[in-house]
């Protein structure tokens, strides 16, 4: 099913007589399997509305990443974000639209100093399990009328309702950027490294760890003052190793890799990502063994583990949260992707669904 | 005036039943009801209403909370959490059949993180105490509404608090990674911790804002920053609010992000002058722009500021050069409410509207003033749009506050029309609650509802907020 605006697509839910699989783009198969007729929203497309000197944006679901991205760069601006493209990781074809960005919370690189894709949504329009369209915040920044739903949305996997609608705070695209690479240090002096960059007064704004020993620390901002700040950086860094710094032009395809989680792309295995202390990262992947790319800081670990294997069981309690990202069709509906919730926690998020879906049709299961 | 729910008699006839309960779970200390005591929690920072709660009680730990609110569960007993009573909207306005929960004898850090970049509190701490508890090492928590020095975390949680630099740090719900919170029934969960997303659906992010609603938070994991190198402020006047708001548009699309786009318009500018003499040009907009970073980064970034307001041709530009001229110019902005309330008794609105409205939204205002014969000043921030009209009337002339009220909603309902909102960091509380639907429809209304039902099924938490009474009234009757 096809629908091309939000009184179709509110009308296919009302009369949905079983489970609806829900996708943008279908770029982004993640989740448990969910056995039902897809329903596509890539047809309520377009931007809505572009305000420059506002630094806001408005935009159908279904419209293309492509498309919002190419509209603010020719503004010289950007989503805040750095939303991951999941094709290559995932094996998937199509095009990734904004409406799959926000339903996925998919939050790159700099969400370390920018904040997550739900940190830049500032409103939604959506349509719930019986057919009824809500709008929740708008197109301004400051907004505390009511309760937070948009926040909710965001990283809901179309389990609470199906968006038609998203509006941004966007941000100017700095004038260039540096990288400095620190190389051969092990996870748990990376990690020492990239708290202390974090920790500088230098806006560091992507601090990642390759499996082959590299460190990356990106500065953007005007000339200048990248110039500036990346010395300083250096300088501060000198206790843990040389930091080479790299153009901005290899900058950018460091940063695109780290984003899309190159190292793992072409090997074998399922790939989990793990959300936790940074301090914790080094430590629970070596109890993990394989290859790590840490990101965030260390905050985010994406783990390439043999295929099939319960990574939860292996690793035991700790904080945080390990989510299956990359499966097979059938480990995916044998592990439960999404980090199973304690009690009180699971019966709120079930309250949630219930009250938002109570014929449970939207991706049911998706998210356990 | 805003109505509040008819106490329920079945709860006032058990008082000393309910009093005596608390008093076998708390330090007789820590539950105040005495008559003549309980009138210090009548009211918050919105005045103008008040009613003495059945209790109050000061818990002093996250499992006494949840003892409370499975006693008052039990009862069927309304709770009012309370972080420092700073709320501008009632959102701590007791109702007589209700207790109030403050979480003022909660104010110990717990657990300070450099490396990873966090800290962690009780939620009766200030806002200001969390950055002081920090600040000797290099490092602040962002948010910072003009409250700060009393202002409680808890309340800041409650109404994703947001504050002057929040153009570049965010607000509340972007630098809080985690809560302890108790849920009505005496259930403790702890939502986010030191991670940075959530497992699933990311019940943090609507717990934030949801005005004590849906849960007590009895604990907080903030991000912490690392102080930027240093910041000054330029003050610029302008013959015209349009002028200024244009000015405004085009520095945010040479694509500077200043930390703060301060505004403030004549009637704003006289009075402030009058009481804190900051040297402020007598003009129609002043716009104070801070920028952080070394002292060539910004130098480099006030140069474009100063480039691209000059195309505008201001009445005055002053690019602060030292510590003191930095205070001098924030003198003026920071004395405002003051300055208001040396002048008369004064409501502050806190509606956000896109920026582009600006100068629509500043003119019809002027308009509203003349026709209702109430002064009107603005002060505001003018990179988000969050705007803070101050309305001054006369508390003791009646019928006063009736017209300063019906004018503020206007003024509120066209924010509204050009595409803003009624609340932009203060909150609904009682105040805007019977607005909330020039914002909202019906069902986007309902979609809210069914939060709080989820979370708190008998609507004992805060229940006459938010929504107009109407539309809650069957289940808080249920």
């Amino acid at each position: 099913m096809r629908v091309s605006s939000e009184s179709e697509l509110a009308e296919a839910i009302r009369d949905a007589s079983g489970p609806l699989t829900v996708m943008g783009g279908g770029t982004r198969p993640v989740g448990r399997p969910v056995d039902g007729t897809p329903l596509s929203v890539a047809g309520i497309s377009g931007i809505r509305l572009h305000e420059p000197g506002a630094l806001t944006l408005v935009a159908a679901a279904g419209t293309p990443m492509t498309e919002i991205e190419a509209t603010l760069a020719a503004a010289g601006q950007r989503l805040p974000f750095e939303p991951m493209d999941h094709r290559a990781l995932l094996r998937t074809e199509g095009s990734p639209t904004i409406g799959g960005a926000v339903a996925t919370n998919a939050s790159g690189p700099r969400r370390v100093l920018a904040g997550a894709c739900r940190d830049s949504l500032i409103g939604v329009r959506f349509v719930d399990g019986t057919g009824q369209i809500v709008k929740n915040g708008g197109r301004v920044m400051k907004n505390v009328t009511g309760y937070d739903l948009v926040k909710l949305m965001a990283g809901s996997h179309g389990t609470l309702g199906v968006l038609s609608e998203v509006a941004f705070k966007v941000l100017p695209r700095p004038e260039t950027e540096a990288t400095l690479v620190l190389h051969g240090l092990p996870a748990e002096q990376a990690v020492a490294a990239m708290s202390a960059a974090l920790g500088s007064p230098y806006e560091v704004n992507g601090a990642a760890h390759l499996p082959d020993g590299r460190t990356l620390l990106r500065i953007e901002g005007f000339a200048a003052s990248v110039a500036y700040r990346s010395e300083a950086l250096a300088r501060q860094l000198a206790e843990h190793g040389r930091a080479d710094p790299v153009s901005a032009h290899d900058s950018v395809a460091l940063w695109a890799g780290v984003r899309d989680v190159a190292p793992h792309l072409d090997e074998p295995g399922d790939v989990w990502r793990l959300s936790v202390k940074p301090s914790d990262a080094p430590g629970l992947a070596a109890r993990a063994g394989g290859a790590a790319l840490f990101d965030w800081g260390c905050g985010l670990v994406w783990l390439l583990r043999p295929e099939g294997e319960d990574l939860r069981a292996r690793l035991g309690a700790f904080q945080g949260h390990a989510t299956l990202v990359r499966a097979s069709h059938e480990t995916r509906a044998r592990i439960a992707p999404f980090h199973p919730e304690i009690a009180p926690i699971a019966a709120l998020s079930a309250g949630l669904r219930a009250r938002f879906d109570p014929r449970g049709i939207l991706n049911p299961g998706l998210m356990g | 005036m805003m109505d509040m729910p008819i106490p329920d008699a079945m709860v006032l006839d058990r008082r000393d039943r309910i009093i005596a309960g608390l008093l076998d779970l708390l330090p007789a200390e820590a539950v105040i009801h005495d008559p003549m005591e309980t009138r210090a929690y009548e009211c918050d920072a919105l005045t103008a209403y008040r009613c003495a709660p059945l209790a109050a009680v000061l818990p002093a730990t996250t499992q006494e909370v949840a003892a409370v609110l499975r006693l008052c569960h039990a009862e069927g007993v309304k709770v009012v959490p309370r972080g420092a009573g700073t709320s501008l909207a009632g959102g701590s306005l007791p109702t007589a059949d209700s207790i109030i929960l403050g979480v003022a004898r909660m104010r110990a850090v717990l657990e300070v993180d450099y490396p990873n970049r966090f800290i962690r509190v009780q939620a009766g701490m200030t806002n200001l105490s969390v950055t002081g508890a920090v600040e000797e090492d290099g490092f602040f928590y962002a948010p910072d509404p003009s409250s700060q020095l009393a202002c409680a975390i808890a309340g800041n949680i409650g109404m994703n608090s947001g504050g002057a630099h929040c153009l570049k740090y965010g607000v509340t719900t972007n630098n809080l990674l985690g809560v302890t919170i108790v849920l009505m029934d005496g259930t403790v969960v702890e939502l986010g911790g030191a991670h940075m997303d959530a497992p699933g659906l990311d019940l943090l992010g609507v717990v934030c804002g949801s005005e004590g609603q849906l849960g007590v938070v009895t604990e907080a994991t903030l991000r912490i920053l690392p102080k930027p190198e240093g910041a000054r402020p330029v003050l610029i006047g302008f013959e015209s609010n349009e002028v200024a708001g244009e000015c405004v548009s085009d520095i945010i699309k040479a694509g500077v992000l200043p930390v703060a786009i301060e505004f403030m318009d004549r009637p704003c500018i006289r009075a402030t002058e009058a009481f804190a003499k900051a040297g402020y040009p007598d003009c129609e907009a002043l716009l104070i722009i801070e920028v952080e970073g070394s002292a060539a980064e910004i130098d480099e970034q006030m140069g474009l500021i100063s480039q691209i307001a000059r195309k505008h041709d201001p009445v005055e530009l002053r690019e602060s050069r030292s510590a003191d001229e930095s205070a001098r110019i924030w003198l003026g902005r920071k004395s405002a409410f003051g300055a208001m309330g040396q002048i008369n008794d004064y409501m502050c609105l806190d509606g956000t509207i896109p920026v582009s409205s600006l100068p629509h939204v500043l003119r019809r205002i002027g308009e509203m003033s003349r026709d209702y014969g109430l002064e009107v000043a603005n002060v505001f921030h003018a990179g988000d749009g969050n705007m803070h009209p101050l309305i001054l009337f006369d508390a003791n002339k009646p019928g006063d506050l009736e017209r300063c009220e019906q004018l503020g909603a206007d003024i509120l309902t066209l924010c509204v029309e050009v595409g803003g909102c009624l609340t932009g960091e203060h909150g609904v509380g009682v105040e805007k609650r019977d607005l909330m639907t020039a914002q909202y429809d019906p069902a986007d209304l309902e979609a809210q509802l069914r939060v709080k039902d989820a979370f708190d099924p008998k609507w004992l938490l805060n229940p006459a907020k938010v929504f107009p009474l109407d539309a809650t009234a069957s289940r808080r009757a249920a």
